[in-house]
């Protein structure tokens, strides 16, 4: 990273699993990659469905404000989120839009990137509950945010075994993914 | 029987504050018999009230003592009983404080059964702050703040404690203080949440605006309302009325509070539970 | 600190409370669910039932506050948390921990209010009620930190300030705070200095449970430990009892006060961030502070020379520190997550010898760096 400080946030609905990645890739930069981070969120008072939204700042130096002032990397897995937060997300920032639910791409003088992540989710791995842990590997491959290997023992430290091989597939999916992705 | 007093009061704390005829010394006197009577010793009694006439009790008697605020004995009881299961923990409260403010901790209390003996001393009034009507107060009784006769319904506290899971629960009166005596020892000795309601008087707030003025008149009064259990089981609704039965209600064993935590805590040390 | 004694972990400041707790030794905590504090009471659930301490789930607020206090007279470390509707209700019983000098810790994780509020949203609208909550006049201490590790150290120092002065301490977090995610250096217990609380000596007979010592502390005794005494909320004499004797009255309420007024000193945490040289100072706490610290790097880069003091002891409030910075700079600047409370503090306290001015927000969001110097820039225009 040559940047001092990245802000990333991760934003969908309730349930998507979005503060846990935001925990997961928080961990990898953290403990992992030895930087320093910050991560917070944003819900309301709904466990499932509602706007949510998880914010990581990743830095070199310790952290003084918390929260993201402008976005260098915006995840949208809903339209509502992608409108609401694309505002926020840097003139040279990146926007991944998950094309499952994300129909109207905002215009934005970024990087845009779009996957069906969701479907990819159902149909590749069988679960729509790893929507969040492709996103993961698909940023992590296209931003060299944190190290790949991070980002992975990151992921085993915190799964469950009987969920930890279909999270790691998951992961991998991601990486295999951003490897191909291509600017819009 | 004066000996005995003097073993467990306070005497620099005397003379109290109570009103000549006043109930509560007979609680007192009950209460400390039956501490006496077990032979426990007063480093090992913690004693908590919340706040009325009745809540000056544990300023007078030489135990760990503590008069806490309106109607919280019981959960300041309880935090000292949780985290010290080897004091044996009595909390005194009046009926305002325990029914009113307190019901809920009451019921609480009584549904984590734990190793607590209520006493409560029922004078069906606010004494303390000049006769307002409490949850107690029979219905068309009168109070200060009851001019016209009270519309509410009064708790059955017994019947109450019995039914959120109390292990003992037991009614006397001041007019028959050798049965309360027996009953806070029996409830003293119960491992599990117990209770012991005492109907008392109180002259100067009660009597005085319910045409019983003198407490030999309240007493008289305590009398005719109190059947006991076994006969009031056999009355009518209508005889029922008016009359409220004296006895043991219930006297059960089932797992106590702190017993049960500490097989949370052997849970917990094995690596066991949900995690 | 040596590092290998250390754990690093990624924590939710939550989370890093509930450590910190365990480390300065609480060993007793009562709850009851509310947001955003809840994590602080799952994680006593978990982790004290493994050290034989006690966690209860009371019936409300109130019991929460009560089972605290009686379990800390039987010799525990005792501690609750909530956030601001529960907060009100344990305002009686942090009245009663005061009179009867019975050592706890109170953690307010501050949400948007009054009443319900804004639950999910962070505020600083509490710091008032931290100090002024019970009725009458009685000491409080108050610590607000603005990170997790800072979450974890003075948690550890809110225990011990509790127990040295034998009052309830109120440990003021912030939404932001509660719930966010940092690294943590765990410390081993050896690496902290952890207080407990003046126990006493005299003759069992000779025991006068509320007589001070010369730091205005009266030695302390466990409920069962053979030392009977009274604890009463009505004001009392070093007896214990009761008294309505005017001289008696005065000195116990003065004492009460003053124990922690005039120890100041001792009680005062704070941190200074580019004061030397600074024209402008910010005064913030909490999370708050985080924002302002970004403002004077902001700032600088720009050429205006602004500091920060960062208060972490909100209560008792450190007049001669605020009047020393008055006197040093041309304008304060105090951003708060209320409509303006300590600021109110700051003003009284700089007797005028600076401009005092307050930048509030009450949006739910967290202030943020650039709207502080923005108003900074404002003020410097006029």
């Amino acid at each position: 990273m040559n940047k001092e400080r990245k802000e990333i946030c991760l934003s969908g609905s309730g349930g998507q699993g979005l503060i846990l990645a935001g925990i997961i890739l928080a961990e990898a930069a953290g403990i992992y990659d030895g930087f320093e981070v910050v991560q917070t969120q944003s819900y309301g008072p709904e466990a499932r469905g509602g706007a949510s939204r998880s914010e990581v700042i990743i830095s070199k130096e310790k952290i003084d404000y918390p929260k993201v002032i402008k976005s260098d990397i915006l995840l949208a897995l809903t339209q509502q989120s992608c409108d609401k937060y694309i505002k926020n997300v840097s003139e040279d920032g990146i926007l991944l839009a998950d094309s499952t639910n994300v129909l109207k791409v905002p215009s934005f003088t970024g990087k845009i990137y779009q996957h069906p992540i969701t479907d990819d989710a159902i149909k590749v791995i069988g679960n729509q509950l790893v929507t969040n842990i492709i996103s993961l590997g698909i940023i992590v491959q296209l931003t060299d945010i944190v190290t790949r290997d991070a980002i992975k023992k990151a992921l085993s430290a915190r799964m469950p075994a009987r969920i930890k091989e279909l999270n790691i597939k998951a992961l991998e999916h991601g990486f295999k993914i951003g490897e191909k992705l291509k600017i819009i | 029987m004066k000996n005995v007093i003097e073993k467990y009061i306070r005497k620099e704390m005397f003379p109290h504050i109570w009103c000549p005829g006043c109930g509560n010394g007979i609680v007192l006197g009950a209460l400390i018999r039956a501490i006496d009577s077990l032979g426990w010793e007063k480093d090992e009694v913690a004693m908590v009230s919340g706040i009325g006439c009745s809540s000056r009790i544990t300023g007078y008697v030489d135990f760990n003592t503590m008069n806490t605020t309106h109607g919280r004995a019981l959960p300041f009881a309880t935090g000292i009983k949780m985290s010290n299961p080897k004091l044996k923990v009595i909390a005194v409260m009046g009926d305002g404080d325990c029914a009113a403010i307190g019901g809920n901790h009451f019921i609480h209390a009584a549904r984590r059964n734990i190793d607590i003996t209520a006493v409560i001393i029922n004078n069906m009034i606010y004494g303390m702050t000049g006769g307002q009507y409490s949850p107690m107060t029979p219905t068309g009784k009168f109070g200060s703040t009851a001019p016209y006769g009270n519309i509410d319904q009064n708790f059955d506290l017994s019947a109450l404690a019995a039914s959120a899971g109390a292990s003992y629960v037991a009614r006397s009166s001041i007019y028959n203080p050798n049965q309360g005596t027996r009953f806070i020892k029996k409830a003293l000795s119960k491992k599990g949440f117990s209770v012991v309601e005492i109907i008392s008087d109180c002259p100067i707030s009660y009597g005085r605006m319910n045409k019983l003025r003198t407490p030999v008149k309240m007493m008289e009064w305590i009398k005719s309302i109190s059947v006991p259990k076994k006969t009031w089981e056999k009355l009518s609704v209508e005889e029922k009325k008016d009359k409220i039965p004296m006895g043991e209600f219930l006297d059960i064993c089932i797992p106590e509070y702190t017993d049960k935590y500490k097989e949370v805590c052997a849970i917990a040390q094995e690596g066991g539970g949900n995690e | 600190m040596s590092d290998e004694k250390q754990i690093v972990k990624i924590l939710q400041g939550n989370e890093a409370c509930v450590e910190g707790a365990l480390l300065a030794g609480i060993r007793f905590f009562a709850g009851y669910p509310i947001t955003p504090a809840s994590e602080i009471a799952e994680g006593m659930a978990r982790r004290l039932p493994k050290i034989d301490g006690k966690f209860m789930q009371m019936e409300d607020e109130i019991a929460s506050m009560a089972a605290v206090i009686g379990a800390s007279l039987t010799g525990l470390k005792a501690m609750t948390a909530s956030s601001g509707p529960g907060i009100c209700l344990k305002q009686e019983n942090i009245g009663f921990a005061a009179i009867g000098e019975i050592p706890c810790v109170i953690v307010n994780a501050q949400r948007g209010g009054p009443s319900t509020g804004l639950p999910t949203k962070p505020s600083q609208g509490d710091v008032m009620q931290a100090r002024w909550g019970t009725h009458g006049d009685h000491p409080m201490i108050a610590l607000a930190p603005s990170d997790v590790n800072e979450i974890l150290e003075i948690t550890v120092k809110a225990v011990n300030f509790s127990e040295k002065y034998r009052t309830p301490v109120m440990l003021l977090l912030d939404e932001v705070i509660a719930h966010m995610r940092e690294k943590v250096n765990i410390p081993s217990r050896e690496q902290l200095e952890i207080i407990d609380r003046k126990k006493t000596n005299v003759k069992k007979d000779e025991f006068l449970p509320f007589k001070a010592d010369e730091d205005m502390v009266p030695p302390m005794a466990d409920f069962g430990s053979g030392y009977r005494y009274h604890v009463t909320g009505l004001v009392h004499n070093e007896k214990g009892y009761p008294t309505s004797d005017a001289e008696e009255i005065d000195k116990f309420l003065r004492r009460l006060s003053n124990k922690v007024e005039l120890n100041k000193k001792d009680i005062v945490i704070k941190e200074e961030y580019s004061l030397d040289d600074a024209k402008i100072a910010i005064v913030a706490y909490g999370s708050v502070a985080r924002a302002a610290q970004r403002t004077v790097k902001l700032a600088r880069e720009k050429g205006i020379k602004v500091g920060l003091l960062k208060l972490i002891t909100l209560w008792p409030f450190d007049d001669d520190l605020i009047n020393q910075l008055a006197s040093q700079v041309d304008l304060i600047v105090v951003p708060e997550m209320n409509l303006g409370q300590m600021v109110r503090e700051v003003q009284r306290a700089a007797q005028g010898k600076s401009r005092v001015i307050s930048y509030t927000r009450i949006d739910g969001d967290l202030i943020n760096p650039i709207e502080i110097l923005e108003k900074i820039e404002e003020e410097m225009s006029q």
